[in-house]
C-alpha cells in the first residue's frame, strides 16, 4: 500500500502526461504566500467574501425544511443542464431590478459565476487567442485564462473604469498585428480589485465599439445591487440588448456563495454553445441548491437581506476609508468605491508588495498582491483590500498593522535614499474628508497597455 | 521497524514545499516498513513529542523554526533523536552572513559580501557606505535577506537606483540583509552525505534556468521551468574542485547527515565559489538532492534509511 502511494506522490512520473495548457496552471511564491492568510490568528483582508453570518440561521432551517417537505426527491435529483424554470424566474427578477429585461429561455444557470468565465473560455478560446480585459483584472479569472493558454491583453483602467480610448487603440493595434479578440471582459461595476465604476458614456462607447466590430464582451457583473451611494448606472447588458454582451449574474453576492450558484444571459447561438460545454463539465448545477434558492425567493422577500448587507458594507467600506486615511502614509493612494467589496491601493513604486505581503504575515494581516491581478508582472506596488468579510474593529486593526508595514518601509526607503519621506497625513476628520482629493491614480506603466 | 515523526509543514514561508518534502518522506519510511506519523509542527510540537515520543524525528521542515536550529534545540532538549545537524550548524547554514564569514574566516572561497542590520540603517549611518560598497562589490549587486532559505526577497540591482528598493524588499523577510557580488557563471549544487567514511559528495547538480532569471523562487518548485543537468557536465578536475569545495564547506559549517551546499562556477576566473549551504534542503519531486543521490545509485528511501541510521548513531554517541 506504501508502494502505491509512493507512486501517487512523485510527480516526476506523471510529468510526461500532463497537457500542454498545464503549463499556464502555475503554482506559485504568492499562493504559498497566500496559504499563510487562512491562519485563524491572521486578519485577512485578501478574501473576497461576502459576511455570511447576516444570514439568520432560523431562516436557513425553515427553507431546508420547505425543501425537503415540498420538493425532497426533485431536489435530491439530477436537474436539466440549463437549470430549474423557477430559478430562471427569481433570476429574470433579480436581472429586473438592475433594469434588464431578459426571457427565461436566454438563460444558463450555472455553479457560480466563476463557471460561467469558464465556459466562455472553453467555448470560444483556442490557444493563444486574444482576450483583453482591464488591467488591474479580477484575479480568479487569471488562472482561468492560463488555463486556455488565452493571450490576455490588459487595457489601462481610471476612476472612470475600463478606459475605453485605450480599449480602440488596444483593437486598432491588435487588428494591425492581424488579431481580432475572442472578447473583452470586463467588471463594470464595482470592479474587482479596482473597486471603480466605468462611466456610462463609457459603457455607451462601450456597447458601441462592440457592436462596430462584432466583438462579444463578457460583462461579469456579481456586485451590481451592493450599491452604497449615488445612482444605479445600467449593466452593459441593458444597453446592448443581449446582442454582443454575454452576462454573467450570481447569487453569490445576494444570497450565499456556498450554494454555488450563478448564471449568464447570452445570445441564443452562443448560449446554446456554452449549455453544451456545461453538459460536458457537470451535466447540471446543485439541484438541491436550486430548490433553495426556489424556496428563497417565494417565502421571502430577497430584497431584505441585500438590503441588510448594504448597510454592513457600507459601514465597512467607510471604516476601511478613514483607517486608510489615518495609517496610510501620504504617498499612498487608494479608490473609493460607491460599492461592492473592494478598494484598491497603491504605495510608492519602490514597495513590491508581494514582498510587503511576507512582513504584513507576521503581523498577522493579509491582503492581495496587486500582482495578482496582472498577467504582465505589473501590479507590483498596488494592493486589494476586502472590506466586507471583516468587522469593524478588525478592519481598523488590520488598516492599522498594514500601516505600520508600509510606513516602515516608506522610513527606510527614505533613510537608504536620504530624502526625507513626506510628512504623516493631517487626522481626517470625516470619510469625507479622507476621500476629497485623493481619489484613485490607477497607475500606469510606461509601454502602454502591455 | 522503528516509529518516526516527519516534522514538516510549520510557519515559515516554506510551508508547502515543506509539506511536500514530509509526504515525500513518510512514503518513503512507510516502504522501509516503518511507523511513520506526520507531525505539522505547531504550539503542541514538544506535547507530541512528550506524550508519545518517537524513536527518531525525521525534520523535513524548511526555513525559520525548522532549519535555523530552534526545532533542533527543542529535539535536544525532550531527548528524541533527529535527522541531519544539530543546532549550530542550522544557526550557521539558514544565516548566510553567518555562514559566509565562517567560510571566509576558513579561507573557502565565497562571493564579496556586506551585511546590515535594520539598525545599522536606522541608527548607524549606514546608507552613507552604500555608495562604497557598490563600488567595491561591481555591479550588479545582489540583494538577500540573511535567512530567507528560498528566493523569495532575492533581488538583483543592476544599478544604483535599484539597491534602495531592493533592500527594503528584502527587509521584508529578516531584519538583516547582504549585499553580495553577483557572480556570472553556472550554477551548481552539490548535496553531502554523510556515511561510514564520513560526508561523501553526491554528483554535482547544474540548474540551468529555461530563459529566466537564475533566482526565481517560482522555477525553483516547479517542473519544466528549469532544466537540471546530474551529473553535470563538467571536466572530472572542476568536478573534483567543486566537490571539494562543497566537502569542505560542509565540515566548516559542522554540518551531520545531509546538507546542499549551492555554488557557482565563476565564468571568468573558472573557480568555484560557494553561495550558500542548505541545512535541510528540499526533498520534493523537484529537488536537487534527490536527485543527485539517484544518480549515485541511492533510491530516496535508500537515502531516508541512512539518514535514520546516522541520527540513531549520533544519539547513541
Amino acid at each position: 500500500m506504501g508502494r502505491s502511494r509512493s507512486t501517487a506522490r512523485d510527480l516526476e512520473r506523471y510529468a510526461g502526461l500532463f497537457a500542454q495548457r498545464t503549463n499556464g496552471m502555475k503554482s506559485s511564491a504568492m499562493r504559498d504566500l497566500m496559504a499563510i492568510t487562512q491562519r485563524p490568528e491572521v486578519i485577512s483582508l485578501a478574501g473576497g467574501l461576502p459576511d455570511t453570518t447576516h444570514f439568520p440561521a432560523e431562516d436557513v432551517a425553515a427553507l431546508m425544511a420547505r425543501v425537503a417537505a415540498d420538493a425532497s426527491a426533485a431536489a435530491l435529483q439530477y436537474g436539466p443542464t440549463d437549470g430549474l424554470e423557477e430559478v430562471k424566474r427569481a433570476i429574470v427578477q433579480v436581472m429586473a431590478a438592475e433594469g434588464m429585461d431578459v426571457e427565461t429561455d436566454e438563460l444558463l444557470v450555472t455553479t457560480g459565476g466563476q463557471q460561467v468565465i469558464d465556459l466562455v473560455c472553453k467555448t470560444l478560446i483556442d490557444p493563444g487567442d486574444v482576450i483583453v480585459a482591464e488591467g488591474p483584472t479580477y484575479p480568479g479569472a487569471v488562472p482561468t485564462f492560463g488555463a486556455y493558454e488565452a493571450d490576455v491583453v490588459q487595457v489601462e483602467m481610471d476612476a472612470d473604469g475600463m478606459r475605453v480610448d485605450r480599449l480602440e487603440e488596444t483593437l486598432d493595434g491588435l487588428q494591425r498585428a492581424g488579431r481580432t479578440p475572442k472578447f473583452v471582459y470586463t467588471v463594470p461595476t464595482f470592479q474587482n480589485p479596482a473597486g471603480v465604476t466605468m462611466a456610462l458614456e463609457r459603457r455607451h462607447q462601450l456597447v458601441r465599439i462592440a457592436a462596430e466590430r462584432e466583438l462579444l464582451v463578457l460583462e461579469d457583473n456579481p456586485y451590481g445591487l451592493l450599491r452604497y451611494e449615488g445612482d444605479p448606472l445600467p449593466p452593459l447588458y441593458a444597453l446592448d440588448g443581449g446582442e454582443y454582451v454575454i452576462y454573467l449574474g450570481t447569487f453569490s453576492k445576494i444570497l450565499s456563495p456556498g450554494l454555488r450558484l450563478g448564471w449568464t444571459a447570452a445570445p441564443r447561438p452562443v448560449l446554446e454553445k456554452l449549455g453544451l460545454a456545461k453538459q460536458g463539465a457537470d451535466l447540471c448545477s446543485s439541484t438541491f441548491g436550486q430548490h433553495f434558492v426556489v424556496q428563497y425567493f417565494a417565502q421571502r422577500n430577497w430584497t431584505d437581506l441585500l438590503g441588510r448587507l448594504r448597510g454592513v458594507y457600507t459601514r465597512r467600506r467607510d471604516v476601511m476609508l478613514e483607517a486608510l486615511a489615518e495609517h496610510l502614509p501620504a504617498e499612498a493612494t487608494w479608490t473609493r468605491p460607491a460599492g461592492g467589496l473592494f478598494i484598491w491601493a497603491t504605495l510608492p513604486d519602490y514597495i513590491d508588495t508581494t514582498d510587503l505581503l511576507a512582513r504584513a504575515l507576521r503581523e498577522h494581516v493579509a491582503f492581495v498582491p496587486g500582482r495578482a491581478a496582472f498577467l504582465d508582472g505589473r501590479g507590483g506596488s498596488s494592493l486589494r483590500l476586502n472590506f466586507s468579510g471583516v468587522d469593524e474593529p478588525d478592519l481598523r486593526e488590520g488598516i492599522r498593522r498594514i500601516g505600520k508595514v508600509v510606513s516602515e518601509q516608506v522610513q527606510l526607503y527614505s533613510t537608504l535614499t536620504g530624502t526625507p519621506a513626506a510628512p504623516p497625513r493631517p487626522a481626517a476628520a470625516t470619510p469625507e474628508d479622507a476621500a476629497a482629493g485623493r481619489v484613485l491614480p490607477l497607475r500606469r506603466r510606461a509601454g502602454g497597455e502591455r | 521497524m522503528s516509529r518516526v515523526a516527519v516534522l514538516a509543514g510549520g510557519e515559515s514561508l516554506e510551508r508547502q514545499v515543506s509539506l511536500r518534502s514530509g509526504a515525500r518522506v513518510r512514503d518513503a519510511l512507510e516502504q522501509l516498513g516503518h511507523d511513520a506519523v506526520a507531525i505539522d509542527v505547531g504550539p503542541d510540537l514538544v506535547a507530541r513529542l512528550t506524550d508519545e515520543p518517537p524513536d527518531v524525528a525525521f525534520v523535513a521542515l524548511h526555513g525559520r523554526d525548522g532549519e535555523d536550529g530552534t526545532v533542533q534545540e527543542l529535539l535536544e532538549l525532550v531527548g528524541v533523536p533527529y535527522t541531519a545537524s544539530g543546532p549550530s550548524a542550522c544557526m550557521r547554514c539558514s544565516d548566510k552572513v553567518l555562514a559566509k564569514h565562517a567560510l571566509r574566516d576558513a579561507g573557502l572561497a565565497t562571493p564579496d559580501f556586506y551585511a546590515f542590520s535594520r539598525t545599522a540603517f536606522e541608527s548607524l549611518g549606514a546608507a552613507q557606505a552604500l555608495p562604497a560598497i557598490e563600488e567595491r562589490l561591481d555591479f550588479p549587486v545582489v540583494v538577500k535577506p540573511a535567512s530567507q532559505g528560498s528566493a523569495l526577497g532575492i533581488r538583483f540591482a543592476p544599478t544604483a537606483q535599484e539597491v534602495p528598493a531592493a533592500i527594503v524588499a528584502a527587509f521584508s523577510y529578516d531584519t538583516k540583509v547582504m549585499l553580495e557580488r553577483h557572480v556570472n557563471g553556472r550554477e551548481l549544487a552539490v548535496s553531502v552525505l554523510d556515511g561510514p567514511e564520513g560526508p561523501e559528495a553526491l554528483p554535482v547538480v547544474e540548474a540551468i534556468p529555461r530563459g529566466g532569471d537564475h533566482y526565481d523562487f517560482e522555477a525553483r518548485y516547479q517542473i519544466g521551468r528549469t532544466d537540471f543537468a546530474c551529473p553535470a557536465r563538467l571536466e572530472p578536475e572542476t568536478t573534483a574542485r567543486v566537490q571539494g569545495l562543497a566537502l569542505d564547506a560542509y565540515r566548516v559549517l559542522g554540518c551531520y547527515g545531509f546538507a546542499r551546499v549551492d555554488l557557482m562556477l565563476d565564468a571568468a576566473t573558472g573557480e568555484p565559489t560557494v553561495l550558500e549551504a542548505n541545512a535541510i534542503p528540499g526533498l520534493t519531486e523537484t529537488s536537487l538532492l534527490p536527485q543527485a543521490a539517484e544518480a549515485a545509485g541511492i533510491s530516496f528511501p535508500a537515502f531516508v534509511a541512512r539518514v535514520l541510521d546516522l541520527a540513531l548513531i549520533r544519539a547513541a554517541a
